[in-house]
């Protein structure tokens, strides 16, 4: 496959198309996968998220130079949200990053969420591997700005990054469950602005009342601050405490073997995706392509049947072990 | 299976920083089912060339207020072809005199936008000569 020792040499035209062919369905895309998955397993896939406007690309901006600093390469998967009126999509996680263009050991990637809610776009996952073979030491991969539930972001990280941002909520909204569960590490953003030490506070509160198990081998998320982006010297050493703190974790996870885990949950959800990829979507196409699923529909606004029978109904057409 | 969607980057080339028309037209495309990438203002020729090649952008738009277009809008054009990536449609826009049209048509631009065009009209033009790769 030319194309695929094309991407292994770090080819940014060729991975950045074969994204894109599969950011649109391509079935030729999918294909290639198959040649790209076995050669996956050397970047530290880092997660950031948080609500919008919490300072995400420019934390991310500010890694990739850290990073940079250290002499490793860095791939960046930046998701916006697509309208869900016009399909169309407005792409600015870049304006952030823009500095580190022309730098061959930075890619940075945009993709719009095209209908998908967990915070991701549906090709994320796809794109990791691809960075991952291109041989990106860190791929760093930005949500789009989320609220309390897209959590999709566990199943491609090794190392999940909350940021906040103070006065967002009280502490009702710590101890809910969602997003605040899944960091491994929480970046309190502007935190020159009033009330980051009540914020603190409650993720602190919120973590004393966590089980045990919650810490895997121990490793309790810490609390981080990052001063205003404006001030450069307090915030490039904010930055460089963030990326230690992403490296220890790291070495958290490969010393108490729990690596695994995490590759783990990866593979059963990619498993699953893929699944729905080959089994259901080519049976909703048949059955919109003939016009069934629309009579369906209308067969439910009527109260003629209910969703179970029919969906028992394809079952058994399409499923050889269906009852 | 799948749609193929049309991938726009709009970006600023050169110290300018008048991007209201940019940010417009940016919202335009969205509304007319686009992806559009914009990068800010304040972008040398290289930042841009080499941010189109990352997005796998079908066209670059390129909007300059300036004057400086005549160096700057053959310049991103160049470097595009320069790094394999010639089938990237360049189409530029802003205060731009009809004297300078032939150089830019003959460094590569494809459609220059000036004042008094509309939106509908800028769209159409995407819709009708733009082709989303494949």
């Amino acid at each position: 496959m030319e194309r695929v020792k094309k991407i292994k040499s770090g080819d940014v035209r060729t991975a950045s198309r074969l994204i894109r062919n599969l950011e649109d369905g391509m079935d030729e895309a999918r294909a290639m996968m198959k040649h790209i998955f076995p050669l996956t397993g050397h970047s530290h896939v880092i997660g950031i998220t948080g609500s919008p406007g919490a300072g995400k690309s420019t934390l991310v901006d500010g890694l990739v130079e850290s990073f940079r600093k250290k002499d490793k390469t860095v791939g960046v998967l930046a998701v916006d949200p697509t309208s869900p009126f016009t399909g169309g999509a407005i792409l600015g996680d870049r304006i952030r990053m823009q500095r580190h263009a022309e730098d061959p050991g930075v890619f940075v990637r945009s993709l719009a969420t095209r209908g998908a809610l967990g915070g991701l776009a549906k090709a994320v996952g796809d794109a990791i591997h691809i960075m991952d073979v291109m041989g990106k030491d860190i791929v760093l991969v930005e949500t789009v700005g989320t609220g309390q539930q897209e959590v999709d972001i566990i199943n491609h990280s090794h190392t999940v990054i909350v940021v906040l941002i103070p006065g967002m909520g009280d502490e009702i909204q710590a101890i809910k469950a969602g997003i605040l569960e899944i960091a491994d590490i929480f970046v309190i953003n502007k935190a020159d602005r009033e009330g980051s030490s009540k914020l603190r506070r409650e993720i602190m509160a919120m973590l004393d009342m966590a089980p045990a198990s919650a810490f895997p081998a121990g490793w309790r998320p810490p609390i981080l601050k990052c001063d205003n982006a404006f001030e450069p010297v307090g915030f490039t050493k904010s930055l460089e405490e963030m990326s230690q703190t992403i490296e220890n974790h790291y070495q958290h996870l490969v010393k108490h073997d729990l690596l695994g885990s995490r590759v783990h949950r990866k593979a059963a959800m990619e498993l699953n995706e893929a699944i729905r990829c080959s089994v259901l979507d080519p049976v909703l196409s048949a059955l919109a392509a003939n016009g069934e699923l629309e009579r369906m529909v209308e067969q439910l606004m009527k109260k003629d049947t209910d969703p179970y029978t029919l969906a028992e109904e394809i079952a058994r057409r399409y499923l050889k072990t269906a009852p | 299976m799948g749609e193929k969607k049309i991938r726009v980057m709009v970006a600023k080339p050169g110290l300018d920083g008048h991007d209201r028309g940019a940010r417009v037209l940016s919202r335009c495309f969205r509304d007319a089912g686009f992806e559009v990438i914009y990068t800010g203002c304040h972008q040398t020729p290289e930042q841009i060339a080499s941010a189109a090649i990352q997005e796998d952008v079908d066209v670059v738009g390129l909007s300059c207020l300036s004057g400086a277009h005549r160096y700057l809008f053959p310049a991103v054009a160049k470097l595009l072809k320069e790094q394999g990536a010639g089938d990237i449609t360049v189409v530029g826009g802003g205060i731009i005199p009809e004297q300078d049209f032939k150089l830019l048509y003959d460094a590569g631009l494809k459609a220059i936008f000036v004042p008094g065009a509309t939106l509908d009209g800028i769209v159409d033009w995407f819709k009708t000569n733009i082709k989303p790769r494949d």
